[in-house]
This record gives C-alpha cells, sequence and structure tokens, in this order.
C-alpha cells in the first residue's frame, strides 16, 4: 500500500526520470542537434607550439576557399578590444592569440564557413609564421630564476609566479611540530586530468541583426553568470543576451568557464549577421578546455602517540598560460582547506603558491568541488601513511582521530564550520559490509601463496553548496540561487532554477521537492532551467551546490506558496487559517478532517474565487542565500589484488558507504555516487594528461587519456547512513561529486596496503602498471 | 565528386547524393536530421555514434556514407515501433541507466544487437559487449542492471523485442 | 573529424581492384574495414586521392582450411575469427587474439589482413602470423606473389607491398597435431594498444615441441619474431629450466622504447613474464 508520499512522488521516493522519456528515444537536443536557419560552421585552429611568437597569419588563401564566409584572427578581434577576456579568477585570457601563443592547442584563428568540411579544409591553408620559444611544463621549474616569462603581456608580471596563499595559524602550528614525537610526510603529484564529458563544448550564437538581440546556445553549467559576464566584457546589453543551455551531455565542470569559442562565434555572429555554430572535436576539448588538478602537493602530519597534532601542508598549483579556474573569489586554492578532513585536528596551515605553464588553463573541474579531491585525497593518503609508521591498523588510526559525532557543529583549525556528521558509523558500516576482518586474513593467506592483496580505506569530508554570501562570490556575483514557482488554475505547476543540469536528474527531483511540500504530484510539475529570459537569476550546476542551494529554495518557495494556499483554503472553507491542518497536498478542519480543500482546488480558487484583499494567483519566487556549506561524508572500502608481474591491478570489492542527508531521490543519488566511483576508479588507475620538454601535450585524445569501460570498471556496493543537515530545510547535502572526492585515495590506498608491509609508502596516481612493478621491483616483490 | 546513394534507415529508405568523405554519421545527423545517434570524440574510442548496419553495431564516425549504399541502418530512433518503446527503451528508464543520455543510444543498440543473439546474457557477457561504448556519468552498473531487466522481459513476451 | 576530398572506387572483382591499382597507385589506398585508415584521414594524417573498397568483391570473406593451410580471406573481420568455433580448437592462438583485438564494435567492420597490412608494431595480429609462420598473397596485375609474413615487415606502418598489390589472403600452415597458442596483452585498458603483447604458437609431441612461434608486440619496429627463444624450444621438454631460458631470450630479443606506457626495461621484463605465463600454461594444458 503506498504512502500519500510515494503517491506524490515526493522526497524520498525513487521516482523514474521524467527526463528519460526524450533521451531513450535519441529525441535529445544537445547543443549539437540544433539547428537554425542560415547557419554557418566554425572551426577553430589551433597552435602546434607550446609556445611560440607569431609573426604573420596569411589567410587570404582560406579566405578564398569556395564556401568561406569569413576568417577571423586576434589582430581582428583586438580591433574591438575581444582579443583577451577576463578570466574567473581576476586574469586575463587570449580569446585568439595576438602577440604568441602560449600553450600547444591554444587557439589562432578561426573560419566560419557553410559547412564544418569546408571550413576544416580551410583551417588547412592558413599560414602561421611562428617562432617557437622554450617551454616550461615543470612548475617547479617556472618558478625558477631566469625561466622563461610566459605572460609578459600582462604589465608588471616579471615572472610566472600567480598567487601566494595562506590559510590556518602558522604559528599554532609550527609548535604542533615542536611538540611532536613523530612526523609523516607525504609528497604526491595530483596528477593533471580532464573532466572529458562524453559531449564536448560547443554553442550556437544568433545575433539577430533586426532585433539586436543575441541568442546564444551554449554547453554551460552556468548560463546567467556567462550572460552577465558576457554584457560585462563585451558592453552588449544584458537585456538582449539570452543564454540558452539546451540539454548537456555531462559537465563535471569542463562547461563553467567561458571558452574563446564562444566569444568568437558571437562575434563573428555580430559580424555576418547569421548564426554561428561552434562545436569543438574531442582533440580541441582535451586540449585547450578546462583540465582538472595538476596540484603538487606535500602533506605533513605532526604525532603525538597515535593522535594528530598538527597538520602542515604546502602546495604549487600547476595554472596552465591563463589563472582561469573558476572558484569563489576570496579562495585561491578552492576549498582545498577542508583538508584536515574528517579528522579533529588542533592546529594547520596551508601555503600554496600558484605557477604559470605553457600548458592549457584551468585547474578547477571534474567533480573536484573546488579542489577538494585533492585536499581529501592528501589527508586520506597522509593518514594511511602515519598508521604504516605507527604500525597501526589504518582504521583504528582513523577512528582515534575522527571529528566526534557529539562535537558538531565542529569548527575546523582551517575555519570552515562543519554542519552535522557521524564518522565512526560510516567507516564502521562499510568495513562491517566489507567484512574487513576478512579480507585481512586473505591478506595475510594470500601473502604466505605469494599473491598481493590490499584493502584501502578513505574517510572523506566532503564541503558542498557554495555558497553563505559573506563568504561566496564568483567574480563578485554571490552564491545564492533559487527557485520560481507558479501553480496553474488546473492544479499544475511550473518550477523554474537557476540551476542547470547536466544528467543529474534536476527534471524529476526538484519536482519531488514540490511533491513532498505541497503536495502536487511530481509528474505535474515541469522544472525549467537554462534559458536565462525565462529562469530567475542563479549561479548554476557545479560543486555539488544544487541540492543545497536550490534545493533549500525550492523547499522555501513551496512553503510560501503553501502559506498562501492557506488562506485560498481558509476563504473556501470559511474558518480561520488557524483551524487549519496541513496533509500532504490537503489543508483540512481540526476536528472535522472530512471537511477540507485541495491544493488543487485552491490552486484554481486563487484564480477564481480568492478573498478580497488578496492578490491573485498562486506564485512566488526565493533567492536562498544559505546559511552555512553543508558537509557530505562518507568512508569508500576497497579491496585489490595486484599482479606480481605486470604491476596490473584490479578491485574485488568496492564498498561505499555515503551520508549525504536526506535524500531526495535515492535512485539518483545512487546513480551519482556510482559515477563518481568510476571516475576515481580511472583517475587512480589509468588517466591523466602529461606534456614532453617541448609542451607537446600527450593526452589530446582518448587514446592517449584513457576513461574506463564498463570492463575494467568494478562492481559497486553501495550504504547509507542519514545524518541530516540542521540548517537545510530538507535536511539535504549535495551528493553529485562525494565519490569523485573520496574514492580516488581509497583505490590508491588499496594498491599501496597490498606493498606496505614491504615498506612501499607512495606511488603517485595513475598508478599504471608500470609504475606499480617499479614499487615492487624496488622492494624485491616483482616476479 | 558526389555520389548517389540508397540507403534505407530504420525501415525507410532514402537516395541522396553525397560527397565520398561525408562520415555515415554526419549523413544520419545533417541529412537525415536523425539526431539521436551522437558524436563524443575524434579517435574511434567512444561508441557514442554506434548504430546497427544489417543488425550488427559499428562506430558510424568510421565508415562513409558512401560504404552504406544499399545497406539497411538502425538508429536509437528506429528502436520503438508506434510510438511504443522497446524492451531496452523500457529498461533504462526502469534501471536508472541513464543521466546525461550521451551515450545511451549508442549502448541501447549494442544491448539489441546483444540480446537479439543471446537472450540471457551473463553480467560478464554484458560488460564485454558494452565494452567499446563510454559512459562518463553512471559507472556503468546501471547500465548493466538496464540490459538485464531488458533481457527478462524479452524473454517473458518475445514479441516485444523484434 | 572531416576527412580530406577523395575519388572513391567500388571494384567488383579482384581484377577490377588490381587494374585500379597498377592505374594509380601511391595515389590509392585499399579500404576493408576502415578501422586503422579512417581514423587516420579524419585526422588528415592520412590523404589518399583515391580510395578503392574492395568490401564488394565476393570470396575474400574465406576462412577455411584448404591444402594444408588455413586461408584469411582479405575480408575476414576479427569478429568472424572471434566467433568461429572450428578455430577454436585448431588455431587456439588465432581464437585467443581476436577478442582482444580493439573493442568489439571495431571488430565488426575490422579485418585480420587489414591489420597486418596496415603494420603498425603496436598491431597484435602481425605478432600472430610471425609466430604462426604465416604467408602473404598478394595480387596485381603482374601476377601473384608470396611472402612469408617473417619478411612482410619493412617498419613502422611499413611493408614490402608495392603500391600495386592487394592483398587477397594470409595462410596459416595447418598444425601437426592439435597446438597450444595464446596470446597475453597487457593493455591499460579495452581498446588500448598493447603496452606488451607476446604470442606464443607451440606444436608438442609426447610433450616434446616440435614447433615454436613466439611473436612480440610494441616492443621493436615492426612486430617481432623471437627466433632465438623458439629455437631454444624445438625437440625439448617444457620444464622450468627451458622455460626459463625461453623467456630470457625473449625479452632480449624484444626492442621496446621507453614511453608513457613505461621504461624499456619494464616491457622487456613483460615479455619475460608473459613468455613464461605463457608456457607454463602450455605445460599445464599438456598435462591436463
Amino acid at each position: 500500500m503506498a504512502t500519500k508520499i510515494e503517491e506524490l512522488g515526493g522526497v524520498g521516493v525513487c521516482l523514474h526520470r521524467k527526463e528519460d522519456e526524450r533521451f531513450i528515444r535519441g529525441k535529445g537536443q544537445y547543443l549539437d542537434d540544433i539547428k537554425l536557419p542560415g547557419m554557418l560552421h566554425m572551426e577553430i585552429l589551433r597552435s602546434p607550439y607550446a609556445h611560440a611568437w607569431i609573426r604573420s597569419i596569411d589567410v587570404s588563401k582560406a579566405k578564398a576557399l569556395p564556401g568561406v564566409v569569413a576568417v577571423i584572427t586576434g589582430q581582428d578581434l583586438a580591433a574591438h578590444n575581444l582579443a583577451w577576456m577576463p578570466t574567473m579568477s581576476g586574469d586575463t585570457q587570449a580569446v585568439l592569440a595576438t602577440d604568441k601563443v602560449r600553450f600547444q592547442g591554444q587557439e589562432v584563428a578561426a573560419v566560419i564557413a557553410e559547412t564544418p568540411y569546408i571550413a576544416k579544409d580551410a583551417l588547412e591553408l592558413i599560414e602561421v609564421d611562428y617562432e617557437p620559444l622554450p617551454a616550461v611544463v615543470d612548475p617547479k621549474k617556472a618558478l625558477e630564476p631566469g625561466a622563461p616569462l610566459i605572460r609578459d603581456d600582462k604589465p608588471g608580471q616579471t615572472t610566472n609566479h600567480i598567487y601566494h596563499w595562506e590559510v590556518g595559524d602558522r604559528e599554532a602550528t609550527e609548535r604542533a611540530f615542536r611538540e611532536a614525537d613523530r612526523v609523516v610526510a607525504l609528497e604526491t603529484h595530483y596528477q593533471r586530468c580532464h573532466p572529458a564529458p562524453l559531449e564536448c563544448c560547443g554553442c550556437i550564437a544568433d545575433v539577430n541583426p533586426a532585433t539586436g538581440k543575441a541568442t546564444i546556445y551554449m554547453t554551460t553549467q552556468a548560463p546567467h553568470a556567462v550572460r552577465t559576464v558576457f554584457a560585462m566584457v563585451t558592453g552588449y546589453p544584458e537585456h538582449q543576451i539570452r543564454i540558452i543551455s539546451p540539454d548537456i551531455g555531462g559537465g563535471f565542470g569542463n562547461k563553467v568557464p567561458v571558452y574563446p569559442g564562444y566569444v568568437v562565434a558571437t562575434a563573428a555572429s555580430l559580424l555576418l549577421g547569421r548564426p554561428v555554430k561552434w562545436v569543438e572535436d574531442r582533440t580541441g576539448n582535451l586540449i585547450s578546455t578546462g583540465y582538472a588538478r595538476d596540484f603538487h602537493m606535500r602533506g605533513e602530519l605532526a604525532l603525538k602517540g597515535d593522535r594528530i597534532i598538527g597538520l602542515r601542508v604546502k602546495v604549487l598549483g600547476d595554472h596552465g598560460a591563463f589563472y582561469a579556474d573558476a572558484q569563489p573569489s576570496k579562495f585561491k586554492i578552492g576549498l582545498f582547506h577542508i583538508c584536515t578532513g574528517s579528522y579533529d585536528i588542533p592546529a594547520a596551515f596551508v601555503e600554496a603558491d600558484g605557477a604559470y605553464t605553457n600548458k592549457a588553463p584551468g585547474g578547477v573541474a571534474y567533480r573536484c568541488s573546488f579542489r577538494v579531491t585533492e585536499a581529501s585525497f592528501l589527508i586520506e593518503r597522509l593518514v594511511q601513511t602515519a598508521a604504516y609508521e605507527l604500525g597501526m591498523d589504518p582504521a583504528e588510526f582513523r577512528r582515534r582521530n575522527f571529528v566526534r559525532k557529539d562535537q558538531f557543529p565542529y569548527r575546523s583549525a582551517l575555519g570552515w564550520v562543519y554542519d552535522s556528521g557521524d564518522y565512526h558509523r560510516a567507516l564502521d558500516l562499510a568495513l562491517e559490509k566489507l567484512d574487513y576482518a576478512r579480507w585481512r586474513r586473505e591478506q595475510e593467506e594470500a601473502r604466505k601463496q605469494g599473491r598481493l592483496i590490499g584493502i584501502g580505506i578513505a574517510s572523506f569530508t566532503e564541503i558542498v553548496g557554495a555558497g553563505p554570501s559573506h563568504t561566496f562570490d564568483i567574480l563578485g556575483l554571490k552564491m545564492f540561487d533559487s527557485a520560481e514557482l507558479r501553480v496553474h488554475p488546473t492544479g499544475k505547476a511550473v518550477l523554474k532554477l537557476g540551476t542547470r543540469t547536466q544528467g543529474q536528474g534536476h527534471e524529476t527531483t526538484y519536482a519531488q521537492i514540490i511533491a513532498s511540500e505541497l503536495g502536487i504530484p511530481a509528474r505535474d510539475v515541469e522544472v525549467q532551467e537554462g534559458d536565462t529570459d525565462h529562469t530567475p537569476y542563479g549561479l548554476g550546476t557545479y560543486a555539488s551546490r544544487s541540492t543545497p542551494t536550490s534545493g533549500a529554495a525550492a523547499a522555501v518557495v513551496a512553503r510560501r506558496v503553501r502559506e498562501k494556499a492557506r488562506k485560498i483554503a481558509a476563504h473556501l472553507l470559511e474558518v480561520s487559517e488557524d483551524d487549519l491542518e496541513w496533509e500532504p497536498g490537503r489543508f483540512y478542519v481540526r476536528g472535522a478532517p472530512e471537511k477540507g480543500k485541495t491544493i488543487q482546488e485552491v490552486a484554481l480558487a486563487a484564480y477564481t474565487n480568492f478573498p478580497q484583499g488578496l492578490e491573485p494567483g498562486l506564485e512566488d519566487v526565493c533567492y536562498y542565500d544559505p546559511p552555512n556549506l553543508t558537509f557530505p561524508f562518507g568512508t569508500y572500502a576497497v579491496v585489490v589484488e595486484v599482479d606480481r608481474g605486470t604491476g596490473q591491478w584490479k578491485p574485488l570489492r568496492v564498498v561505499a558507504v555515503d551520508d549525504c542527508g536526506v535524500r531526495i531521490n535515492p535512485m539518483i543519488v545512487e546513480g551519482q555516487i556510482m559515477g563518481g566511483l568510476c571516475e576515481g576508479f580511472g583517475i587512480a588507475a589509468m588517466q591523466q594528461i602529461t606534456f614532453d620538454e617541448q609542451g607537446n601535450c600527450i593526452g589530446s585524445n582518448f587514446m592517449d587519456y584513457l576513461l574506463p569501460t564498463a570492463w575494467e570498471t568494478p562492481r559497486f556496493e553501495l550504504y547509507e547512513t542519514i545524518t541530516p543537515s540542521p540548517h537545510h530545510p530538507l535536511g539535504a547535502k549535495g551528493v553529485g561529486e562525494s565519490a569523485t572526492v573520496g574514492s580516488p585515495a581509497a583505490y590508491v590506498n588499496a594498491v599501496i596496503d597490498a606493498m606496505a608491509h614491504a615498506g612501499v609508502r607512495n606511488i603517485d596516481m595513475p598508478l599504471t602498471p608500470d609504475k606499480v612493478r617499479a614499487a615492487l621491483e624496488e622492494v624485491g616483490l616483482a616476479e | 565528386m558526389e555520389r548517389t546513394i540508397t540507403v534505407t534507415v530504420n525501415g525507410k529508405t532514402h537516395t541522396a547524393s553525397v560527397e565520398p568523405r561525408l562520415l555515415l554519421v554526419h549523413f544520419l545527423r545533417e541529412v537525415l536530421n536523425l539526431t539521436g545517434t551522437h558524436i563524443g570524440c575524434d579517435t574511434t574510442s567512444c561508441g557514442a555514434c554506434t548504430v546497427l548496419l544489417d543488425g550488427v553495431p559499428i562506430k558510424s564516425c568510421t565508415f562513409f556514407a558512401v560504404q552504406a549504399d544499399g545497406r539497411r541502418i538502425t538508429t536509437v530512433e528506429g528502436l520503438a515501433r508506434d510510438g511504443e518503446l522497446h524492451p531496452i527503451q523500457q529498461g533504462f528508464k526502469e534501471e536508472h541507466g541513464l543521466q546525461c543520455g550521451f551515450c545511451t543510444p549508442g549502448m541501447m543498440l549494442v544491448a539489441k544487437a546483444l540480446l537479439d543473439e543471446n537472450p540471457n546474457p551473463t553480467e560478464e557477457e554484458i560488460r564485454w559487449a558494452i565494452s567499446g561504448n563510454l559512459c562518463r556519468c553512471t559507472g556503468y552498473q546501471n547500465i548493466v542492471k538496464s540490459i538485464q531487466w531488458a533481457a527478462r522481459r524479452m524473454r517473458e513476451a518475445p514479441a516485444a523485442g523484434r | 573529424m572531416y576527412p580530406a576530398r577523395f575519388a572513391y572506387d567500388v571494384p567488383g572483382s579482384v581484377q577490377e581492384a588490381v587494374d585500379l591499382l597498377g592505374r594509380y597507385r601511391e595515389e590509392a589506398k585499399v579500404l576493408a574495414g576502415g578501422q586503422s585508415l579512417i581514423p587516420l584521414m579524419k585526422f588528415r594524417l592520412a590523404k589518399p586521392a583515391r580510395l578503392v573498397d574492395i568490401n564488394r568483391i565476393p570470396g575474400l570473406n574465406v576462412l577455411e582450411e584448404e591444402s594444408g593451410v588455413l586461408r584469411i580471406g582479405a575480408l575476414v573481420r576479427h569478429r568472424d575469427v572471434e566467433r568461429s568455433a572450428f578455430l577454436r580448437d585448431r588455431y587456439p592462438l588465432l581464437a585467443s587474439a581476436a577478442p582482444q583485438i580493439a573493442d568489439p564494435l571495431v571488430r565488426n567492420l575490422g579485418t585480420v589482413v587489414g591489420s597486418v597490412c596496415h603494420a603498425d608494431p603496436q598491431g597484435d595480429w602481425g605478432s600472430v602470423m610471425l609466430a604462426l609462420d604465416a604467408e602473404v598473397v598478394a595480387q596485381s596485375t603482374r601476377g601473384e606473389r608470396r611472402i612469408p609474413v617473417s619478411r612482410f615487415f619493412a617498419g613502422p606502418l611499413t611493408t614490402v607491398l608495392e603500391p600495386d598489390e592487394l592483398v587477397t589472403e594470409l595462410r596459416v600452415p595447418q598444425p601437426l597435431a592439435r597446438p597450444f597458442g595464446t596470446y597475453l596483452k597487457l593493455e591499460r585498458k579495452v581498446g588500448d594498444y598493447a603496452t606488451v603483447g607476446v604470442a606464443v604458437h607451440l606444436e608438442l609431441e609426447d610433450g616434446v615441441v616440435r614447433r615454436a612461434g613466439i611473436g612480440l608486440t610494441s616492443v621493436g619496429p615492426t612486430n617481432l619474431k623471437a627466433q632465438d627463444a623458439e629455437a631454444v624450444l624445438i625437440g625439448k621438454a617444457l620444464d622450468d629450466d627451458v622455460i626459463l631460458e625461453a623467456a630470457r631470450r625473449a625479452a632480449s630479443a624484444a626492442d621496446p622504447t621507453s614511453d608513457v606506457r613505461g621504461s624499456a626495461q619494464y616491457k622487456r621484463e613483460v615479455v619475460r613474464v608473459f613468455v613464461t605465463r605463457a608456457l607454463r600454461q602450455a605445460r599445464a594444458a599438456r598435462a591436463a
């Protein structure tokens, strides 16, 4: 017998997704599916060099090719002050190169033609005279005196140093390290990887010459912010810009930045008076768009007995040629200072430096939750290392140092107030489901037979829901988000939000919130996102922020609408508001429950029979400024077997316990977690973008940048604990990135655990077979 | 330089004049306006462009339209019949086998070819069959469950999955 | 993503095809599966002026034994080998290698002969054919030429074929008795090229090796035949020291480069490990 909430499809129900209907029929409307009359196609010419002067560009042959309508260079854009644009981190970035190219793959020119085939033909006819310069691809070398200066375009920039940033109490931390009876250190490079959503980036810019309205279809996770940035950069009036984010084939942070292609296509459309479509190819995506990570980290734990008394971290961030990552403006390295993780560490200090290198710009992407992937990885690898050094079981060491349940809300030494958590419970559940004790015995037995089995744990604390206006803004825009609800006379509703789904199931989950709060069945609520002309302002979907911000806004706006509905119901039932009770979907008179009005009846009345003096209609909008972030957490436990001959390893078990508070749609939540566990596996096992000494990019296509298939990807066993967020209206936290944040360390810890008894402590990701075998050889374990 | 080709797509025969260099995926998307077949890479690695060529799954980005002359192609748009969903499509919805939906058409067509030949595949056989199709969102587990759901449904009601 | 323009012919017979190749020579490329050629054309790393599409030529998909050899026609797809029940028994090395080529979709179109002609040192079939002592049959307007695979590869992506020659089949000598064969491939994921691949073919009689073939993938400028390793096995039983020596020699025969997949030394180690494992497998299979 279904409950009312189940019937309505409310919070907690595993409702099938409404958006599936079009996707399973092949009727999604992704960017490249859209065709406009008169549309032209743009292709971008990219630099083969990582660092070179541009002596000249000759586009005459390209222009002469039949079917070519225009060829645009940096000089053309410079005439309109568009050759450079601001980045989301307060730097500038070249749209099309003018003086120099600064990374291999950088945009140099664009051809606009009748077909993309012709555009590609024309690209081959553009003659660029490059004068190659020495390239620098190592951020340490980039900071050495005498290194080639990359950003000579910036007045006053005399080195490749971008920022120095500190957080925490340096004195207290130094003191802790002096008092420590043991210091455990780990140096590791979180490798450069890339979100690589299956759909590449692109746009269709349609500047209407008659009306002046610029409609830009764009693969963007943050349409409103992009509109405002466009307006500020180009001077084009904001009300004449409409950004439409259609169906997006995966974002993962790759579709947050404003890319040169978008700007050039818009300029071209303005120039030519016709729509211009630009869709990058996979090589363009991997070689030039927002990569992720590339953080060189050194972490140290100060230990007294089995307690961590201090954490000291030094970070060198490799930012490529332009400091262009999208993150809250106050924080140079995002939310990295969550790096005390799940542990009660009294003193901590982080210092970070950023460097330019001859690589593509980016850094904050790929479900990193604003650098939380890096932070979580570091602390979980440090904690594992400390356990080995102490000769302690890694699970027990974690237990001794976890923030305890009674300590919440917990203020960390680096300034965060964790809202709620129960780390011991998540760890215990994970180990119980794994049958930890049995696997430790298996490990022993296997070792005797010459086989290597390892068990890895990662107990992560995430920080999502950016964020409260007192701390969070991107380019000055505060990071609230929004929900606008309108109920129609026949009791159906439309809900519009400032976020933008790229597969996370918003069309379903937001409707479920309305179903629970207002009693309108989820199937009767249409969810709209992505069109800046028709949705309330918001900062978009990334960093797992949608549920914490717009999800909260949806709950709040539904409650506001319910309060107005109560007035109308009271009017209809001829009682006072105080005499009414509410059950999902219905007001009824206290003491006479058969006398009631459904929300549908109230909706109709809002247009046909509302009390005198009350404004007609039934709608409201909420701009939600979250009071705090939310802190999902969990424990992942992985068992692997390592091949002593080849260095290959494979997961035998992956157990995941996640706590993201109240789960609006548990099926969708689990889908997010499994996706993240797969990404974590890929990151740990095979994903990286590297460069040779000349700055040639190795990893600019899927033959070199490896993504796991269904064959390598392990099976996941998912469990949950539920510790609601005390400040979120639904008790929900975000979850989209938890598994990508937390799982790489679990896989790595597992492989290391297989060899730790012989003294192996670290292998940098990705743990490719050759690196694993090298570690085995070093300790005499190789076959 | 153009050649006239006749291709049957989802049961409907089309005649068109195309350049030999036109890739089959572009023919489907741009000439026939069937945009359910997607493009995800440029190295024949991702499988988003999968279609059935005489019932056999191929990557349509690595096949010229002219090669399809006289052949039969099935795209995702050809899975449903008279508006009724194929059990595979139903399975993906039942078991949350898609998130962004971009890899889904390819996955479903590979599943169709698999189930047409092997109505009761093991999990290993399913994972092996889809190992040429990348997904970035789901971690594959629910895709496997979706295909298993469809296999069960098709075994129960064979007429549903022709 | 967008190849350059080309002219396109669809010959209906081998004669028509070789006539075209005879006329256009270097300007023309043969299109069979296209799973190696078309990706290169999409990056414009290959810009043939003309494609000769042989997919409509009847008889080129022959896959059967005849007069002491297994004939593998030019249109035999990887998938055909993968699905062939009789090959599993008679040619276990072929059956072992086929499922490991690329991915299932590529296997539906790509051809064995095409892969061998592409001559990528990272290609798997070349090593398999070296281990099987196969022979290439090439046709042209000048007649037929038979080239042992051991003399077929001239360098990376280069064979001894003339521009006017069309390979119509590969011929694999029939085994004397029930052979052992396995292809061990270290790939970082499905669809990756081999970091290292080892093809082993053995024919044993009463536990003694009569014929041995060892082919190596991705550890040289071409697929390599580990002849010294093969030699040490002939006439011997698969004892531990014989296996050790064969593996050691195979590793020495390898000439890998260091790259993102690993150091040259690492790859040699994997050759040694794989040859050891394959020979131990053969011994265990014989014991079973």
